[in-house]
Order: structure tokens, then sequence, then C-alpha cells
């Protein structure tokens, strides 16, 4: 274990911390749900750990295994000159606390993770789609979301299709 | 198969929407809504704010983004680790050596990958470049912005040349899609280092031009000095990296902090600003040039001679000959362009410093040849975050200025 935060993190959080793993240098620090908003504070205050900037959220969908959602947190000390990642498993349709109270820079990342996935993040001062439209139905990077969602039109098909489309109708 | 995509609605947002958002006052009509973009020249892109005025002065801003949204993430996921390099040129197209580096590095530590110090140093003499070229399109515009028209013209004028270099090494001039996850595509022609050395040669006598029309230019200090200020301890906050966190005084470079692909090996220091106001900002950028330039003469003095991609057949391709006498090489060169190759499964996160700031590159596989998750974290898109808490109290003619000041790439916010 190279990094000493995960034995304090593991002796003051007892059970929130569910698993530590290293990989090519990096520590992946996986953490419950519903105490993911304390550990940031706490790896941000304290001054062992005194991680100040929030370099990243995003989220993986690992589907069909369960839980299915992913969210990491890329974390960065300016002091200390090191990264952590930290990681919450969701299921679908469960929510897990926001860190915009910890880094405000969370609120956008966030509002992506929750706009490209549909995981929700509770007392997010602004939970709005950001990237897509606000009338577009679904979270295209689920893995069971499709690449292509619209039909291409060729000549051979073009009435075909257009009647299809939902504008068509009116 | 069903459209998923609701019939579309009327673009105005309801009152409802807008709460929260705006301030009360813009219910009662004291002050006023004004929509900004996100056909404006001065947006860079397709950007667009929602401004609150009262009077002249912003009372909110409510960026609103997505117009550029391509889905390069999604796309990544049903391709083969090579074939995501070109998607990352088309994220931030001003800057795209530096996502492919940004790219590459993530795949080859997922490898474990060796990249041959040759390789390396082209790749750090391109990304000096790249981060030239980069400034120069953000002075022209940001000058152009504030009715410096000039500017753009002359800035221009030198990026060509950096573009010229590109198309030499590359046959592109934007979209490179020159570094490939091990080394480069190929070596760099003869010449290269003739041209590196000549722009080089001409390129120091530009920036005091530059400096010249801007420095004492009455009109270019009461537009940029004092305006929208921010606190280091605020950018850090809200995720700012780049020359706009390093205009608020905070000392933080990848280059320096986490040296990669042989940045260790060059001098250079990190210009820091003071104020973190617009004018801060273009200064860091200003001597950023000089420090670029310190690096391409270090990286051009010390370029060893050498191979230019690793001898790993499992992740780069045996040359072409081989390939008429060795069974083995036919068989990896079909491998690699027919499967591509399977990384273990696990995830790794790699950060470059972009010209833009913290360009950061999130892989996660498991353990086939696609991945199963690409993210890229933005650095305009988190600088872009840190609008609304700047804009606030300047007048409106200000957010111009303050949107040029954070160099912003829509291709990059929107991926």
């Amino acid at each position: 274990m190279s990094d000493p935060i995960a034995a304090t993190l593991q002796a003051r959080f007892g059970d929130a911390i569910t698993g530590v793993v290293e990989f090519r240098g990096e520590t992946t620090i996986h953490v419950r749900p519903d105490a993911i908003a304390g550990v940031c504070a706490f790896l941000r205050d304290d001054e062992a750990a005194s991680y100040d900037f929030l370099s990243d959220v995003s989220a993986v969908d690992v589907w069909p295994d369960e839980p299915r959602f992913q969210i990491n947190y890329h974390l960065y000390s300016m002091t200390r000159n090191t990264r952590l990642r930290l990681k919450v498993s969701v299921r679908d349709g469960q929510s897990l606390p926001s860190v915009t109270g910890v880094w405000p820079a969370a609120n956008w990342f966030e509002r992506e993770t929750y706009d490209l996935f549909g995981v929700k993040f509770d007392d997010h001062p602004d939970l709005r789609r950001i990237l897509l439209p606000d009338d577009y139905l679904g979270h295209p990077l689920r893995r069971d979301a499709p690449l292509v969602v619209e039909e291409v039109e060729f000549t051979y098909n073009y009435d075909e299709v257009e009647a299809r489309k939902p504008y068509a109708k009116e | 198969m069903s459209a998923s995509v609701a019939p579309p609605r009327s673009i105005s947002m309801t009152f409802d929407e807008l709460k929260g958002l705006v301030s009360d006052r813009a219910f009662s009509g004291e002050t006023l809504l004004l929509n900004m973009g996100p056909q404006h020249p001065s947006t860079h892109g397709v950007l667009r704010l929602l401004l609150e005025l009262d009077g002249e002065r912003v009372v909110s801003c409510v960026p609103d983004i997505g117009y550029l949204h391509t889905g390069i993430e999604k796309t990544c996921e049903s391709k083969t680790y090579t074939k995501v390099i070109p998607l990352t040129d088309r994220m931030d197209y001003l800057s795209p050596m530096s996502n492919n580096l940004g790219y590459v590095m993530a795949v080859e530590k997922l490898m474990g990958v060796e990249v041959p110090l040759r390789a390396q140093f082209i790749r750090v003499i391109l990304c000096e470049l790249q981060r030239i070229a980069s400034h120069l399109v953000w002075l022209g515009t940001h000058a152009i912005d504030l009715a410096a028209m000039s500017m753009l013209l002359y800035c221009f004028r030198e990026r060509e040349m950096i573009l010229d270099i590109f198309e030499m090494v590359s046959g592109q001039r934007m979209m490179a899609s020159y570094f490939r996850i091990g080394g480069l595509w190929r070596d760099v022609p003869e010449g290269f280092e003739d041209a590196v050395r000549q722009f080089m040669s001409l390129f120091p006598s530009h920036i005091d031009e530059y400096e010249a029309l801007l420095r004492n230019n009455p009109l270019w200090l009461s537009r940029t000095k004092g305006i929208g200020a921010i606190s280091g301890q605020d950018a850090l906050a809200m995720g700012m990296t780049g020359p706009g966190l390093r205009g608020s005084g905070v000392n933080w470079d990848i280059r320096k902090a986490e040296p990669y692909s042989g940045y260790d090996h060059f001098e250079f220091d990190v210009p820091l600003g003071e104020n973190g106001d617009v004018y801060d900002r273009y200064w860091c950028r200003m001597q950023e040039f000089r420090q670029s330039l310190r690096i391409l003469d270090q990286a051009l003095k010390k370029l060893p001679k050498g191979p230019t991609i690793t001898d790993d057949r499992k992740v780069a391709p045996p040359p072409k000959e081989e390939l008429a006498w060795s069974m083995e090489s036919l068989i990896h060169h079909f491998k690699l362009w027919t499967e591509g190759f399977s990384p273990p499964p696990g995830e790794v996160y790699v950060s470059v410093e972009s010209p833009r700031g913290e360009f950061g590159c999130y892989i996660n596989s498991d353990g086939s040849p696609k991945p199963r998750r690409v993210h890229f974290r933005a650095p305009s898109f988190a600088n872009l975050s840190a609008l609304p808490s700047m804009a606030k109290g300047v007048l409106v003619a200000d957010v111009v200025a303050l949107i040029g000041s954070i160099d912003i790439v829509l291709g990059d916010i929107d991926r």
C-alpha cells in the first residue's frame, strides 16, 4: 500500500471503506455511497491528506454486473503532489451525496455524470442536464444504450424512415 | 429501431426552470435577461450565456453548453485502443497533440509500455509547438474581441509556420494523429529540425512585436487590468487549471509537478501572475511563449538518436519490410489491425499539461480489445465552470474579455 492515507481512512471510517486497490501505481479507495461526502471533506481538511484539488468526477457503467455504476473521484494534493482515486458503486436508481459542498468544482462534473449516466446526486445545487438537450430521453453513456439512436436515411428508404420520425406526424 | 428523442419543444425556458438560476429580481422585470450566443463571435465557438443584467452590470451568468456534443466518449467504447487516437484530436482542436499525448500515455501506462527516449523528446517538441500555436490563436482572438484587430493577422502568420511543421511530420495541419501507442507513427522527416530552428529564430522578435502592440496600450490595459479577478484559492476550488490558475498565483504546472514524457530533462520556469485578472492570465501566456522556446531549444539540442516506437510487438506494429520474411511479424501485424491488443483489466488516470490546463484521460479496461470506458477531463470544461463566479458584477462588455481570457475551446468542453 503506497499511500498511507488508506490506512488512516480505514481507521477513521471503519467499514465505510470497502476496499483498497493498487494498480499501476495508482491507489483506488472504495467508499460506501452514504460516506462519500464525509470522506471527501476529511481528505480535504486533514493535514496529512490535504487533497485540496478535485481533478475529475466521472462514472463507469459495468452493466450487466451489479451494482452497475461506479463513480470515480480523482483527487490531487497540491502540497503533497499525490493523486488518489475514490470509487463509489451504486445501483441503477440509487442516488449518492453530492460533493459540491466540499469542492465547488464538482458541480459541473456531477451534472455531466447525471446527464450521461442518469446517476442522481443528492443536495446538488443545480442538477440539470448539461451537454444534452433538456428534453433528451435516456442516458447515452450507459452500456445498454445504442451507439446510434437515430436511423440513417438513404435515398432508397428516405420516406420510410421519415415517416417514423417523431415530428413527421404533425 | 424506435427513436428515443422526444418531440421538439419550445427552446425558451419556462419561468419555473429559471428559478434558482437567476435572481428573483428578473421575474419582476427589475433586471434584464439577455441571451448571448451561441452564434456570437466572441464566445469562441458555440457557447451560449444567459446573462442577467442590472443596467450594464452582470448579476448572474448561466452558461449553456453542449451545442458541439458529439459523443466522443461513447464512440471510443466501440473502437480498439489504436483507433481512438484520431477521435482525441477532434476534441480540443487547437491542441490535438496534447490530447494525443494524454491518451497514448494513458494506454501506455495501462499496458506497461516503455517509450523510446527519441519518441518522448519529439513528443515534447511537438507539444510545445502546439502550445505556442494554441496560445497564438488565443492571443489573436482575445485581442480581436477587445478591438485590437491587427493582432489576429500577426498571430495567424506565425501559427502558419507551426502548422507547416505539423504537415511536414504527419501530413496533416491540424488533426495530426501523429502519436501512436508506444511511440510515434514514424520518425520525423529530414529538414524537421531546420524548420523548427527557423521558427525559433524568427519567433522571439514576433513576441516583442505583440508586446509592443499591447503592453503599453492604454486601451488594452483598461480592458484587462483588474477585470474578473479570482483568488488562487477560489480558482483551485472551482477546478481551474493551466494559465487561468497560474494567473492567480498558484504554482501548479503538471510538466513540473509530475514530469512526463521526459519533461524533467529540461529547464524552464513557470510564469505566475498575482491578481488573477484578465491581464495576469494574458501575461502568463505571453511568458509561456518564451518558456516553450526554451524547452524547444533544449529538446532539439538533446534529441537522441534511436527508434521512435517501442519494439513491443503486442502493441506496436512491426516494420513493414519485416512482413516479407517473418511469419511472426505478419501474424502480429494482422492481429494488431484486425483485433487490436487487450490490456489487463484495470483503470488508469493520466494527466498532461495542455495549453489550457490539466487534460486528464481515464481509461477503464475490462480485458477486451476495446475500452470499457474512456473519459476525458477537459480543461476548458472546468475552466468555464468558474466563469459564473468571475462574471458576477462585471460590465457586460467585460464578459467578452473574460471568455477570451479563460481560453475555452467548445470542442473540448462538449466532447
